[in-house]
């Protein structure tokens, strides 16, 4: 029961953790429409800038945060200008697969700037937290807070801001959003950036819980795309509730499997809700 | 010099019979399958512990790694048949990684990331290691030739025909009273099969396999050998893997064009030339070199007015 119990808390601190960078490729599923699977290289990106902040330059975890964001963010407008953008017309499918490539890219960039050695952030180790039986690590308390923190500012900026409200007007109606004025490239850029900060910040996340290579967001991208299929492709409260779905799902299969088969889980949660119920918990028909 | 190239050519076929599978299934069939290398490795594996632990013999391996295959991938075919091609893109990754996890964990059965290695080929130590080299060759482009010859045939069988016009316009297709997912499942099923027959011929040619020889990577330098060759054209899937690979061979000899590089960064700088490389090629020739050429078709003059 007790082990149940702690599964649990691990499951809603790396779940909330996850609905980050999951949030970050459903928001630009939501505009772009397609699976822009470079979200797993940002997040390494994000990871590494992180990184940089905060073994190189002495700054505290939340500065490394922000600092990822805003480097995946600005990686992320670069790359899908550059890349991604002249694509558009050949169809979701060519962006898709174009996308591939594109991870790899910047996979290697990190790989031939930073090497494939595993490194650590700076940070001060504190004792575990107990209470009746379980225990909880400040760094992964600190963790979810600023996951949450992410995920209240998306929030307050789509629900509030008008630059939010056009991009959720894009996200519903391209064409009407168009005919209102909005301007779609704008938007794209903006979906990006957002996006890809997103999950930049995920990968620091995942970087100060572990340790962080040039596959740290690789590993993560079952568990991001189970995280937005299964509460629904393009759903932003969606990824949030799938995200929690896979992460406590994962810290379960763990009463049943090798911890190795946690990424398994991710894609066993994809093909139930697709023969289930495609459009997800939350979002929109799959076919 | 000779049984470098030898190998080169091995490597060539190898991609090419991957290529035509994943022309089949894509360029013909519209689907995507970002797995390709999941279906490669079940194929892989297959036939080498049908060798190893069985005892059968290797064209018995291949056969149950084509059969297996072909098995595996009808199942994810009805379960995805129906979904979008991004989902399905969603899926076919996962499916590989999912397959790689497997084959690094289940380590009774396929000796984790150790991998197996000692896997029998076609009169391997019989014969000197070029003569093996030579006829391996042989029977990898006897293999190209023959999947050539029965795709063409499909390709111009009412079935192809049948296929592309799925790929085209499903919902027309169905109206025209083709059983449309029958159709998706029959044919990512047989692609999946030529993928694990590939598979197998990688791990009787190599004598070894592990986990570490079956990256996402593998799939993009598919990929790029049929977008570059002419997504749709047979012939197109072989000139693209000809080429994928005189492309990533020449990327080689990076190291000696920039010098003070360590061994990692000559590694990342070549799978990032590859990359690039896909980015470019859908960008500036996004039909390839051969195109599909679909045969003419006598269209009704239009009236004028």
């Amino acid at each position: 029961m007790q082990e149940i119990a702690q599964l649990l808390i691990n499951g809603v601190v790396s779940g909330t953790i996850l609905a980050v960078p999951a949030i970050g490729f459903t928001a630009i599923y939501a505009v772009l429409r397609f699976p822009n699977f470079a979200v797993a290289s940002h997040a390494t990106v994000g990871a590494f800038a992180g990184y940089v902040a905060n073994a190189s330059l002495g700054l505290p975890a939340p500065a490394a945060v922000l600092a990822g964001f805003a480097v995946a963010g600005v990686v992320g407008v670069a790359s899908d200008q550059l890349a991604l953008r002249p694509l558009r017309p050949s169809g979701a499918l060519t962006s898709a697969i174009a996308s591939v490539a594109l991870m790899i890219a910047l996979e290697n960039v990190l790989r031939f700037a930073f090497g494939n050695d595993l490194r650590g952030f700076d940070l001060p180790i504190l004792r575990d937290w107990r209470f009746a039986g379980l225990r909880v690590g400040p760094q992964q308390l600190e963790n979810l807070a600023m996951a949450v923190a992410a995920m209240t500012a998306l929030f307050l900026f789509l629900a509030f801001t008008r630059t939010g409200k056009a991009m959720r007007a894009v996200a519903d109606n391209p064409a009407l959003a168009d005919i209102k004025g909005i301007d779609p490239e704008r938007m794209a850029r903006l979906a990006s950036f957002i996006g890809m900060g997103l999950a930049g910040v995920g990968g620091v996340l995942l970087g100060l819980d572990t340790s962080i290579d040039p596959l740290t967001g690789f590993r993560a991208i079952l568990a991001i795309f189970a995280a937005a299929v299964v509460g629904g492709l393009g759903s932003i409260p969606g990824a949030v509730v799938g995200a929690l779905t896979v992460g406590i799902a994962e810290e379960l299969s763990l009463l049943a499997f090798q911890p190795a088969y946690r990424t398994a889980v991710g894609f066993l949660a994809i093909l139930i809700v697709l023969m289930i119920r495609p459009r997800g918990l939350l979002g929109e028909r799959a076919y | 010099m000779l049984d470098y190239l030898v190998s080169l050519l091995t490597y060539a076929a190898l991609y090419g019979i991957m290529a035509l599978a994943l022309n089949l299934v894509w360029g013909m069939g519209g689907m995507i399958n970002l797995g390709l290398v999941g279906f490669y490795a079940i194929g892989a594996y297959v036939s080498a512990l049908a060798t190893i632990k069985l005892g059968v013999p290797i064209a018995l391996g291949a056969g149950a790694a084509l059969v297996l295959s072909a098995a595996l991938g009808s199942v994810v075919a009805l379960a995805t048949v129906r979904l979008r091609s991004d989902y399905l893109a969603i899926v076919t990754l996962g499916f590989a990684e999912v397959v790689r996890i497997v084959a690094s964990n289940e380590i009774w059965l396929t000796n984790g990331t150790d991998g197996i290695s000692n896997i029998p080929g076609p009169l391997r130590g019989a014969v000197t290691p070029e003569t093996f080299n030579l006829i391996y060759l042989t029977l990898m482009v006897a293999v190209v030739a023959a999947a050539i010859f029965l795709l063409q045939r499909l390709a111009r069988a009412p079935f192809g025909r049948a296929l592309r016009a799925i790929r085209d316009d499903d919902q027309v297709a169905a109206v025209a009273g083709k059983p449309v997912l029958a159709f998706k499942a029959q044919v990512f099923a047989v692609s999946a099969g030529i993928l694990g027959l590939a598979g197998s011929l990688y791990a009787h040619y190599s004598s070894y396999v592990a986990p570490d020889s079956f990256q996402p990577l593998l799939t993009i330098y598919i990929v790029l050998a049929l977008v570059a060759g002419g997504r749709g054209n047979n012939y197109g899937a072989i000139l693209g893997a000809v080429l994928v690979v005189a492309f990533t061979e020449s990327t080689r000899f990076l190291a000696e064009v920039v010098p003070g590089l360590q061994a990692v960064q000559v590694a990342a700088l070549r799978q990032l030339v590859v990359s690039v490389g896909l980015l470019l090629i859908l960008r500036y020739r996004p039909g390839g070199i051969l195109p599909e050429r679909i045969l003419p078709v006598a269209i009704p003059a239009r009236r004028s007015e």
